[in-house]
């Protein structure tokens, strides 16, 4: 590998592991972990169903190897996007890092004199950490997307790529609006939404500026794509005079034909629907005639995307739609949420992106975030080979020294018995003589492994014979 | 190949897989000398490890016609990623892709390999969920193997909303990552029947979590090595 070309990310607030924040989350009680098993179950059994109905493998096929072809091919897109959007009137701008895109979207909002700004769900506004940002600028900032602008009103992050509040419950809602909004404390879900309906209009009517992520970019006709059910995304990006779209760029795809596919795939990955109730294309402002924003920002944001592209292996990771598949399958995220990861990008996806976005160090614990069980692999519908990416990150954190000094050392201690069988078989016999009970049971539990598997789990009671000591079972 | 997990917590269903195999009509080898697949090193990133680990395994069953084990997991690490374990290495990668053409799971050995269309009638009556287990289900398609012995042999298998989840076992990962491992067994076993079922899968690993996961809840569900359902299947448990 070499050396990046950009430097990571400073870490303010180092990262909690996840072992110690899953084990602290799910020791708090049940209930975000009923939340999440409920939503992830329900989405994924929707996307099963919606695969279904089509060749699911052959579209797989395809848009893995659209979305390779425009990644090993990306300085041409990303240029060829950025002549068609310039040509469209819209300003295109290029961020290298967090910084450098907020310090754009603070600009623009200086520029055009915005105090009030309405921003739909964009994963990478939470990456480079936008609202706080602006917010020291004394700019306002609310939250269109309903899951996001109550995790506003909570002060939490989003756990989940697609359905950022998953994690909560119709009562973590009633509560927080019942305190912020005075809906009765037993409102209906219908009743919540149309008062956060109401908020949130007038706020689309007041805003100064309006930001967006942006789910594609097609570079053949320059055109930002969002697709969403809400509708804020349509207010947002139409109703202020000024739209910024963030977008980063690993998000381009090479030709408008291929935007009706990926709409689709994207829509069945991750909600199971054959496509989201809103398509919104944007390709500049309103001009003369038409409706929309005075003026169109698109700030192409590199943030470690470059030196992802650049790793051998690691690459295929920018294939990533952001459609949460991954993340409603995978057993571990389930028990957790998104939360424990400590990160914007949690679950599978999130494991693989982190050591290369964050660095290896900031992100040692999060590939090992996984039993390796390959549901992720199976759901994924640009085909990134996650599994196979876990395995290549915990290689690379052993190389790089980056495990526990414990763990390393038991796994070479293992190893070396393994490869010679007398002292492989004699370990095996000395570990069944251990007692399982009474004060000789210290030993036993001294082994950290065995401690901690035993909390929980019957102790392990190892035959006597073993099947090799006696094949027959005759002794 | 005993695998290391059965060997220390399996032994009689490996002494019953050793039974169904010489019911066939197999003549059953069992080396001393092996140990392990070299699993809990390729998993935990030791890959050099691993390799060693592969390289014994390989020089000890290089005579076998074919390579038997009662475990998915197991199976599933030589047949597809022993070969790539060693680089670059083309001598490995032909070592290993012939060892991984002669390595079968139990079921997976009966039903493709030789044939077997019924081992007995041993299980009738039997209520019975399978766990096929990550490795087996996902790399080698295992599944339907077990599932059409168990059922000819007159076993019911009942409908399990999670039986294609991972028990939250993956090696390592029940200790390091403990609390989540058992939220991850508990999801498997709340979606189970309170009673009078027997829980089964082809590895030891998921067997030995939710095993000890079943007994620390004091549940009343079974649990059996998918080479023992076999052998009462066929009559010849000891």
């Amino acid at each position: 590998m070499s050396e990046p070309s950009v430097p990571y990310p400073e870490v303010s607030e180092p990262r909690v592991p996840y072992p110690q924040a899953s084990a602290e989350h799910l020791a708090a009680g049940p209930e975000v972990r009923d939340s999440v098993i409920g939503a992830t179950i329900a989405f994924d059994a929707r996307r099963e169903q919606a695969y279904s109905e089509i060749d699911i493998e052959a579209w797989r096929d395809w848009a893995g190897a659209v979305k390779g072809h425009a990644l090993t091919h990306l300085d041409a897109y990303l240029e060829q996007a950025e002549t068609r959007l310039r040509e469209h009137g819209a300003t295109v701008h290029w961020a290298r890092d967090a910084e450098e895109a907020c310090a754009i979207v603070g600009r623009i909002a200086r520029d055009s004199d915005a105090r009030k700004c309405v921003k739909s769900k964009s994963m990478l506004s939470e990456e480079i950490e936008l609202n706080p940002y602006l917010e020291s600028q004394g700019i306002e900032v609310l939250e269109t997307d309903l899951g996001e602008y109550i995790l506003q009103l909570l002060g939490q992050p989003p756990s989940h790529i697609v359905g950022p509040a998953i994690h909560c419950s119709l009562a973590d809602v009633q509560k927080i609006f019942h305190e912020r909004l005075d809906t009765p404390s037993d409102a209906s879900p219908e009743d919540l939404a149309a008062a956060a309906r109401a908020a949130l209009r007038s706020a689309f009517l007041e805003a100064d500026l309006g930001i967006s992520g942006g789910n594609f970019l097609v570079a053949e006709t320059g055109s930002v794509v969002l697709v969403e059910n809400e509708g804020n995304i349509r207010l947002t990006t139409s109703l202020p005079p000024v739209h910024v779209a963030l977008v980063g760029i690993e998000k381009v795809i090479p030709r408008w034909s291929d935007i009706g596919p990926f709409l689709e795939l994207t829509s069945r990955a991750a909600t199971g629907q054959a496509l989201g109730m809103f398509a919104s294309v944007l390709q500049g402002p309103a001009g003369d005639e038409g409706h929309g924003p005075e003026s169109m920002h698109v700030v192409l944001v590199d943030n470690g995307r470059t030196r992802a592209l650049a790793d051998p292996r690691m690459w295929e990771s920018l294939k990533c739609v952001r459609c949460g598949a991954c993340l409603n399958t995978c057993p571990v995220y389930r028990q957790t949420g998104g939360h424990p990861y400590g990160w914007v990008y949690s679950g599978p996806i999130g494991s693989i992106l982190a050591p290369s976005l964050l660095g290896m160090a900031e992100a040692r614990d999060l590939p090992f975030a996984s039993t390796l069980c390959g549901a992720c692999a199976d759901v994924c519908p640009v085909r990134i080979p996650i599994p196979e990416l876990l395995l290549e990150w915990r290689r690379r954190m052993v190389a790089a020294d980056l495990t526990p000094s414990s763990e390393a050392a038991a796994l070479r201690a293992f190893s070396a018995a393994a490869v010679r069988p007398g002292l492989f078989h004699g370990a095996g016999r000395a570990f069944r003589i251990l007692p399982t009970r009474g004060p000789l049971s210290l030993g036993r539990r001294m082994l950290p492994m065995l401690g901690s598997w035993e909390r929980g789990r019957s102790a392990l009671t190892p035959n006597r014979p073993t099947f090799l000591e006696d094949p027959e079972g005759d002794s | 190949m005993a695998t290391c997990l059965a060997n220390q917590f399996f032994a009689e269903a490996l002494r019953d897989c050793v039974r169904v195999l010489n019911a066939q009509g197999c003549a059953v080898s069992v080396p001393r000398t092996q140990t392990c697949c070299g699993q809990p090193a390729f998993n935990a990133g030791h890959a050099k490890e691993a390799l060693q680990i592969a390289r014994h395994t390989a020089r000890v069953f290089q005579q076998s016609d074919y390579v038997v084990t009662p475990s998915g997991s197991c199976a599933a690490m030589v047949k597809k990623h022993y070969h790539d374990l060693g680089g670059g290495e083309s001598e490995w990668r032909d070592t290993a892709l012939e060892l991984g053409k002669r390595t079968f799971e139990l079921s997976e050995f009966l039903v493709d390999v030789l044939d077997v269309t019924s081992l007995g009638d041993g299980l009738e009556g039997r209520r019975l969920v399978l766990h096929p287990g990550c490795h087996g289900l996902r790399d080698l398609g295992l599944q339907r193997q077990a599932v059409r012995l168990l059922e000819r042999a007159g076993a019911k298998i009942l409908p399990w909303e999670a039986d294609r989840e991972c028990c939250g076992f993956g090696g390592l990962f029940a200790a390091k990552l403990a609390p989540v491992s058992l939220a991850m067994a508990d999801r498997k076993l709340d979606t189970l029947p309170r009673t009078g079922v027997t829980l089964t899968s082809m590895d030891a690993g998921c067997l030995l979590q939710l095993g000890g996961r079943i007994r620390q809840r004091n549940l009343e569900t079974r649990v059996v090595h998918l080479a023992s359902l076999f052998a009462e299947a066929a009559g010849v448990r000891a």
